[in-house]
């Protein structure tokens, strides 16, 4: 199908990428896409290596089977780089984005020589700067919005800000946070 | 006006559910079916529904009280999967026989063993023989769409038989995808409400429900079960014709997709019909005759209609989700041969079973049992009929 986006999103358990994939998918379907956010679940755990995905597309996508090729990779937490084929099936035309302090250059050597674009953000850092707290699937979902261009950037950050209003009516302390930790991480990715 | 949203299929029907505000919700949690008494939990605290939400200690306890409540005279619904399914069996023929128009809300999942919590069809199938209609969908729409539908066809005075509306557990069930969905007014309209002729309560006449059915009379009565299963297959399409006259989405038995002129054929049930969807697509683009036929409404079986879709394509994969250890095919192709052999020219038919514990099925799965088709249509059917797709084997290895 033509301008379909597929992602694959590796996290583990309790770390939030599947939250952070279904917020993708509200982020695209707020911009008037057709969207498809799912997890792949089994006998899941905290800490367990987990595996989510995403279709955005201008036309609906029937397809209801895991991505195998996808476009863009998202990597939550960095040790999954030693234990997961992360950029397995990856196009070599779209990038990777991971979690890590470190440069993409200094994480590249770790990649199985995948040939694509190579980004990272120090989440870590950004959310606990920004929300007092290690919650890397915010700064994560602003990064893929970013290397992807699947959605404009600053239509992402409104679109989220009603969408924190909304999900966090009754704390509206946190909301500040969030959005400083969006707009923190859209300029902070590196590659 | 249709809202445009986006939810996943647990989603869609929990509110379905609070669109209907049915008078009875018998909730026992199991995955992956739990986010539906989950969601409708919030309805009842916030006040969104007055139904009556009973939390019991088993799902053999959830059909009981959906079974008294709908005795009673009122609109009773529950969800389930999986083993809570086969918990209930004895309770689902009970249903069936007393003819209480139960809806239930199946996520299908794997039944144990060995342990699994992911999707095939192995739960419904099972229960295929209870008495029960079987409506099974693609997506969260179709699961939301078939849901609004399923009261009014239970209820239909000449079939008053329980319902089941099922979707593949996970695939569609934990996967947000957009969706239309209805305004509550509309929807509560269409569905309307529920004035059986007879029931245990607020009637002048005694009725006696469940009771001994003696020789002289037990078969008279599985007789007429029998008919109000044959009775629903008018229901299916009166309703689905009013419902596209109201939403403007059409349903019948099936889906056949690009079947007109296909040389060859593949029939299944649910969400995997998408993916073969886009194979098609690639595939047709190529110049190659493929089609597909996805079932909707598995019992009633709408056979004869069925063979008659098939009877001008050469060959045909029937796909099954579930393993029914008949050594000689699934369940789906059971039907659809038993359904075929009165046609005059029958296509071959090939049982592929697919797709078990969640094994995942991709476009190129597909277009493998496209291949093969073409092979056994060449050749006129020679080769292995029952397959399972994607062992790890290759001796086993098929397709």
């Amino acid at each position: 199908m033509k301008n379909m986006v597929e992602i694959r999103w590796h996290g583990r358990g309790g770390q939030g990428a599947k939250t952070a994939c279904l917020l993708l998918a509200d982020a695209a379907f707020a911009s008037g896409k057709y969207v498809q956010g799912f997890p792949e679940y089994g006998p899941e755990r905290m800490g367990a290596p987990i595996t989510a995905y995403n279709r955005i597309s201008d036309e609906r996508c029937t397809i209801h089977s895991n991505i195998y090729e996808p476009d863009y990779v998202v990597v939550v937490d960095e040790t999954l780089l030693q234990s997961v084929d992360v950029t397995h099936g990856l196009s070599p035309k779209g990038a990777i984005v991971i979690n890590t302090h470190k440069s993409p250059d200094e994480v590249r050597p770790l990649l199985r020589g995948y040939e694509g674009r190579v980004y990272t953000i120090d989440a870590r850092a950004i959310s606990e700067r920004t929300l007092g707290k290690y919650f890397p699937n915010t700064p994560m979902l602003a990064a893929i919005v970013k290397v992807s261009g699947v959605l404009d950037p600053w239509r992402f950050v409104s679109d989220m800000e009603a969408s924190f209003k909304h999900k966090f009516a009754t704390k509206p302390q946190v909301i500040e946070g969030n959005m400083e930790c969006l707009t923190q991480s859209l300029k902070e990715v590196r590659g | 006006m249709s809202i445009r949203e986006r939810l996943s299929g647990n989603e869609a029907i929990a509110y379905a559910m609070r669109q209907i505000n049915p008078d009875v919700f018998a909730a026992f949690p199991i995955t992956p079916s739990t986010e539906i008494p989950q969601y409708f939990a919030q309805y009842v605290a916030n006040g969104q529904v007055d139904t009556e939400y009973v939390t019991v200690e088993s799902e053999h306890s959830s059909m009981s009280t959906c079974i008294g409540a709908e005795a009673a005279g009122v609109r009773a619904v529950t969800a389930t999967s999986s083993c809570g399914l086969a918990f209930m069996y004895e309770l689902l023929y009970v249903a069936a026989s007393a003819r209480l128009p139960v809806t239930l809300a199946c996520v299908n999942r794997a039944l144990t063993g060995p342990i699994n919590i992911n999707n095939d069809h192995s739960d419904s199938m099972g229960a295929r023989d209870a008495g029960w209609i079987q409506l099974y969908a693609e997506n969260n729409q179709e699961a939301y769409d078939n849901y609004l539908q399923a009261m009014r066809i239970a209820e239909t005075p000449d079939v008053r038989l329980p319902i089941m509306v099922c979707q593949d557990g996970f695939i569609t069930s934990h996967a947000v995808e957009n969706i239309l969905l209805e305004e509550d007014d509309a929807v509560k309209a269409f569905v309307g409400e529920y004035h059986p002729e007879h029931a245990l309560i607020g009637r002048e006449t005694p009725l006696a429900v469940g009771p001994y059915d003696v020789s002289p009379y037990y078969m008279e009565h599985k007789v007429q079960q029998a008919e109000a299963m044959k009775n629903a297959k008018r229901a299916i399409l009166d309703v689905a014709a009013d419902f596209e006259k109201t939403f403007g989405r059409k349903y019948g038995f099936f889906e056949e997709y690009r079947m007109e002129d296909a040389e060859v054929a593949i029939v299944l049930i649910g969400s995997t019909a998408g993916t073969a969807k886009a194979c098609i697509d690639q595939l047709r683009a190529a110049g190659r005759k493929v089609g597909l036929i996805k079932l909707r409404v598995f019992r009633p079986f709408p056979g004869e209609e069925l063979a008659e879709a098939l009877s001008h394509v050469k060959a045909a994969a029937i796909m099954d989700k579930s393993e029914s250890f008949s050594a000689c095919g699934g369940p789906l192709y059971a039907e659809t041969c038993a359904a075929c052999y009165a046609l005059d020219s029958r296509p071959v038919l090939i049982d592929v079973v697919y797709g078990l514990g969640g094994r995942d099925v991709a476009t190129e799965d597909i277009a493998r049992v496209y291949d093969h088709l073409f092979l056994m249509a060449e050749n006129g059917g020679q080769g292995p009929k029952y397959i399972h797709m994607g062992q790890r084997s290759s001796e086993q290895e098929v397709l």
